[in-house]
């Protein structure tokens, strides 16, 4: 219990997928306008990516192996757009309030290369059924906890008076470059 | 992306656009992720770079000659299978030229079948165009992303190594800027990026008059 703990808290603030690892950029400058559209897509892709880590892990521990390695990115990519599919039905069908909150980020998740990033690294780092699930889930609590700290930084930003070429993309990143040097202060944080 | 009138390019200016125009690393700002993750060095960058033209170059040759066959509802699903199958060749292509390279670049080779880029390309340009022009505007795509790496990784390596393709350029007494070759660098290096370009553009703002603001996109 203790391991799966320390996972957690390892890929949430130690190896952040965004700030430390630099994966899911596109949807962290791309949805982090505004603090609403931050938290959906957080959660839809916390949902997506837990569900990603668990089948991917599965398909490479019993389908694939090591004789058909070589088709890993392939049936990832295909296994994660399958499931953002199956997501974005089960969705609808089940509970229409949750599908209006979320519906729109569904298909953007699949060019989050967090979603692909995060079941090739458990690959590498040869993780079991369960540590996947959890690296799964931390990565995309971090995920959510970025996003949703940098949309509420922006929302500032955008009052605030930068100096003429400093506008738009250009701070957005001096910001998130700063953003990561604060959470290169957790390193210490679990040896 | 598509741009009305978009056929009365000339050939030219179909290869500028994405080394120009339309860079897709400092204009458009896709496929970030490796832009910022893999330029350590200029040497990383350079061959990021080369991956990816060559996965956007075949899926496009690929996409571009199926446009008429593939069913519209099927699309995106067969253009991911396509960049899925360069990806895995030139995953295993570096890994058999050089070990220590692959393992620099880790995880962001395979990385590449997300890159918005290539399917932004495939969707907007190859699948509407005949394989010489799709090809074209590919390559130039691909060379503009590259410059754009380039840009970023020469730039992290001499400040945060002070050295330029492995070698040393400041003597022994440099005291390398460490936190350029971590993630934050690459933040400032590109916010610093736009910032000159965003500087520029305000300065000279007739001879630049086409070039799109880096602001206001939107991408998954």
């Amino acid at each position: 219990m203790e391991q799966y703990l320390l996972i957690l808290i390892a890929t949430v603030f130690v190896n952040n997928i965004v700030m430390a690892k630099i994966l899911g950029l596109c949807p962290f400058m791309g949805v982090s306008r505004k603090l609403e559209t931050a938290l959906g897509m957080g959660a839809a892709t916390t949902f997506v990516l837990t569900l990603a880590s668990g089948a991917s892990n599965l398909i490479d521990t019993y389908l694939l192996g090591q004789e058909l390695a070589y088709l890993r990115t392939l049936s990832f990519i295909v296994v994660i757009a399958g499931i953002v599919g199956f997501t974005e039905m089960f969705i609808r069908k089940t509970s229409p309030v949750l599908f209006r909150v979320l519906g729109i980020y569904l298909p953007l998740i699949t060019t989050n290369c967090a979603v692909l990033g995060i079941p090739l690294l458990n690959v590498q780092e040869q993780h079991n059924f369960v540590e996947s699930l959890v690296f799964g889930m931390g990565g995309a609590l971090g995920f959510t906890l970025v996003l949703v700290l940098f949309a509420a930084m922006r929302e500032r930003l955008e009052a605030a008076d930068v100096p003429l070429p400093f506008k738009g993309t250009s701070i957005a990143m001096i910001t998130a470059g700063l953003m990561s040097l604060a959470f290169m202060g957790f390193s210490g944080l679990i040896k | 992306m598509a741009i009305p009138g978009q056929q009365e390019l000339t050939q030219l200016e179909n290869f500028m656009e994405g080394i120009w125009k339309q860079n897709p690393v400092f204009v458009m700002l896709l496929g970030l992720c490796p832009a910022l993750a893999v330029t350590v060095s200029a040497v990383n960058a350079l061959a990021m770079g080369a991956a990816t033209t060559f996965v956007l170059l075949g899926s496009t040759l690929l996409v571009s000659l199926m446009r008429n066959f593939v069913p519209k509802e099927v699309r995106i699903a067969t253009y991911i299978v396509i960049i899925a199958t360069f990806v895995t060749i030139v995953d295993y292509l570096i890994a058999a030229i050089s070990l220590e390279l692959y393992e620099a670049l880790g995880a962001f080779i395979q990385l590449i079948v997300v890159n918005c880029m290539i399917l932004g390309r495939a969707e907007a340009h190859a699948s509407r165009n005949a394989p010489i022009r799709a090809l074209t505007n590919a390559l130039g795509m691909g060379l503009g992303f590259t410059i754009g790496l380039f840009a970023l990784g020469s730039v992290r390596e001499i400040l945060g190594s002070g050295t330029l393709f492995g070698v040393s350029l400041f003597g022994p007494d440099f005291q390398p800027w460490v936190v350029m070759v971590l993630p934050p660098g690459g933040f400032f290096v590109l916010g610093a990026w736009l910032l000159v370009f965003n500087w520029w553009r305000n300065r000279t703002p007739a001879a630049t008059g086409t070039l799109k603001p880096a602001e206001g996109h939107s991408h998954g």
